[in-house]
């Protein structure tokens, strides 16, 4: 209860208020506009927070990471648009309940989800902390590397189908992450003698150019969307009443959120993934998933909602980002000198037990907002897509500038910029970038730290920590090459079943085709018109 | 038609193989420098060398650029992977109309050219309305009095500035 007092002492302050209200209400807007989500706004807001206190500048962040899901259910439901990305879900039992006259309950739903969910993580991880507290110490260099590694690991196998391009971008996140001057024997590291490489290429600038950069040139580049909205009549109370029809569906859900978002590079589609799944499986009527199911919404929102939070662990209790937007945060504790770790649960639990009430009241807020702001905040989805592009330009910015005013900085964001827009349009992700970066240079310190007390390579996995980690990674990489050896095995089989005789003749003639139109072919040709007869056409 | 390759493939298929190309080509050009770039250092232990880090990373981008390479449905550069690197130069435009912010700011300043560069982009997109106009030099202010005001980030008093008449001076630097 002490440690309760504490953390409400630290939260007690009119800036951390404002925070909260700006960054919860900011939040939800932010997801409320397809096409911006809280990856952009975070990475342009970072260095506005650098001058607030830790605990101010973390509650902002914090809010838009936690309140912006609320706001992308919004359009998600409405015009079929998710929000952010992690709403996609949503649109699927959504999107029909609208079109069959339904949006205010499906929203009401999905707001209700929301916040359990939320709430359900944030008392879980208060409730768990003390257990964490003691676990963290257990972690050295060597498990700190081990999980760093398991991290890349699991960031790179989510990504299925596109596993060998995320580990060949993670690896350029690493390689990003060593230009510069080297900290311990003070040589360059491909700086090609420019003074501008000397200092490293800075995350943020990396992080700017890739999210908000990349999206105003996506939206800038593509054409505007007509949306009609359906206009929404009547309270958004009963939500919660019928959440409370379905509470093991919500219950296990938030748990799938909860354990998911622990685990770093997993994150919100995998618990969403889970939980839809559970939901189905065990309806009464699954037919319904994917056409306007309640249960089917409520998996989904409550998974996704409980997520930020449990991100927070890995984060807050080992240093660790298990993805773009807690690897954005991390930067936040580097500028104030607050290392987070095993030390700051052993040295300042009030501060971490603050964030995580910041986040159980910023739940309560947004919730009231979303239930009286509804009707008024859909007008935002309005914003055509190419204003919403110049918008995010001017605002990238303030954030590559005010850095440290360099017009070098603003070129190494335009390039990065470009870097992601080619990747948005091929589809593939730029997160392993990210948590290459930081999770490299994380990897570079522990790494050198462990292999010093080392001595054959088995006595760095000897502590039951750092010998479980191993296992996990083992177990992981296992479970990802058997997944890809039965995929090949389904192409293959997929192959043989379309194979039969029109293909083998189309085969045939294609290769016949390519044999004609090679130089022995010309030859052949040219030798066989000869003894074809002259054409007696004198043009 | 397409091969069950393609069919399974995840996200765009066209300018993979452009890309996929360029990655390994841009990731083998800077592993051949890794030996000019970065120092083996003696008497020192070989995860600790300020090589071991890029060479992980460098080695990383060619084995899994080339194996993505490899594993494409197709590896031959169609018209339709043309089509798509040309698009890929078109927000080139919309990086230098950035630039030119970028180089603006500390000659003009913060607030003027926010309040101009705003509209003259959204005029730019094809917008005519003289709402969205207003909206976008509206945008301009407020983001410039929100920032530079009110949250007191880094950016510097533009060199105009200078001329302005003793007070306004000093109350332009600090705000706008």
């Amino acid at each position: 209860m002490d440690l309760i007092f504490a953390s409400l002492e630290i939260l007690a302050r009119w800036d951390v208020v404002l925070a909260l209200l700006v960054g919860s209400v900011g939040g939800v807007l932010i997801g409320a506009i397809p096409g911006v989500g809280p990856a952009v706004a975070i990475a342009i807001l970072l260095p506005a927070t650098f001058s607030m206190d830790p605990i101010v500048g973390l509650t902002v962040l914090l809010g838009i990471y936690g309140s912006s899901m609320y706001g992308g259910a919004i359009p998600a439901i409405l015009i079929n648009t998710p929000g952010t990305a992690v709403n996609a879900l949503t649109t699927y039992d959504g999107f029909p309940m609208t079109a069959r006259g339904e949006a205010r309950r499906a929203l009401s739903l999905a707001y209700s989800s929301s916040f359990f969910g939320g709430v359900f993580s944030v008392i879980c991880l208060i409730l768990f902390a003390p257990v964490l507290a003691r676990i963290a110490p257990l972690f050295g260099s060597r498990e700190i590397f081990l999980a760093a590694l398991l991290g890349i690991i699991l960031v790179v196998v989510a990504h299925r189908g596109q596993s060998l391009i995320a580990a060949a971008l993670a690896c350029f996140g690493i390689f990003l992450n060593t230009v510069g001057l080297e900290a311990v024997k003070y040589s360059k590291r491909y700086t090609f003698d420019q003074s501008f490489l000397s200092s490293g290429i800075d995350l943020i600038v990396v992080v700017l150019g890739l999210f908000a950069l990349s999206q105003a040139f996506f939206l800038l580049q593509g054409e505007d969307e007509k949306t009609r909205i359906t206009k929404l009549k009547g309270g958004l109370f009963q939500g919660l009443r019928e959440l409370g029809r379905h509470p093991r569906v919500a219950g296990v859900s938030a748990s799938f959120g909860v354990l998911m978002g622990m685990i770093p590079g997993v994150g919100e589609f995998t618990a969403q993934f889970l939980s839809y799944t559970y939901a189905q499986k065990s309806s009464k009527r699954p037919d319904d998933f994917g056409h306007g199911s309640s249960e089917g919404l409520i998996a989904a929102e409550t998974s996704n909602n409980a997520v930020p939070a449990a991100a927070m662990v890995p984060l807050l209790a080992l240093g660790i980002p298990g993805e773009a937007l807690t690897a954005m945060m991390l930067s936040v504790f580097y500028v104030h000198n607050v290392v987070p770790g095993p030390q700051l649960f052993q040295n300042d639990m009030p501060f971490v037990v603050a964030l995580y009430l910041a986040l159980l009241i910023l739940n309560v807020i947004v919730l009231v907002f979303l239930l009286f702001a509804t009707n008024q905040l859909i007008k935002v989805v309005k914003i055509p897509n190419r204003f919403l592009g110049v918008c995010i330009l001017t605002l990238s910015f303030v954030g590559v500038y005010s850095l440290r005013n360099s017009a070098t900085d603003c070129i190494i964001a335009a390039v990065f910029g470009l870097i992601g827009f080619v990747l948005k349009r091929l589809s593939l992700p730029a997160v392993p970038i990210i948590l290459g970066m930081v999770l490299g240079g994380i990897m570079e310190v522990k790494l050198r730290a462990g292999m010093a007390r080392v001595k054959t390579p088995f006595d760095f996995i000897e502590r039951p920590v750092s010998m479980i980690l191993f296992l996990m990674i083992l177990g992981v990489l296992f479970i990802h090459f058997r997944r890809v050896w039965l995929d090949r095995k389904e192409l293959k089989q997929e192959k043989w079943s379309t194979k039969h005789s029109s293909t083998t003749f189309g085969a045939h003639l294609s290769r016949r085709r390519d044999y004609l139109l090679t130089e022995r072919g010309k030859k052949l040709r040219a030798k066989r018109s000869m003894l074809s007869r002259r054409s007696t056409d004198k043009n | 038609m397409s091969t069950p390759e393609e069919r399974r493939w995840v996200g765009r298929l066209q300018g993979q193989v452009i890309f996929a190309i360029a990655f390994v080509v841009f990731s083998l050009l800077l592993l051949s420098q890794i030996g000019d770039q970065t120092k083996w250092v003696k008497r020192t232990a070989f995860f600790a060398q300020p090589r071991f880090w890029p060479a992980v990373g460098l080695g990383g981008m060619v084995v899994f650029g080339a194996l993505h390479f490899w594993r494409l449905p197709r590896r031959r550069v169609r018209r339709t992977d043309v089509i798509e690197a040309r698009i890929w130069a078109q927000p080139l435009e919309y990086a230098l109309w950035f630039m030119a912010y970028v180089l603006m700011v500390p000659v003009i300043g913060y607030l003027p050219v926010t309040m101009a560069f705003v509209p003259a982009m959204v005029w730019r997109m094809g917008y005519r309305s003289k709402k969205l106009l207003w909206a976008g030099a509206a945008f301009g202010a407020i983001v410039v009095v929100v920032f530079k005001a009110f949250l007191q980030v880094k950016i510097p008093g533009a060199m105009l500035y200078e001329y302005l008449p003793g007070a306004l001076r000093s109350f332009f630097i600090l705000n706008f």
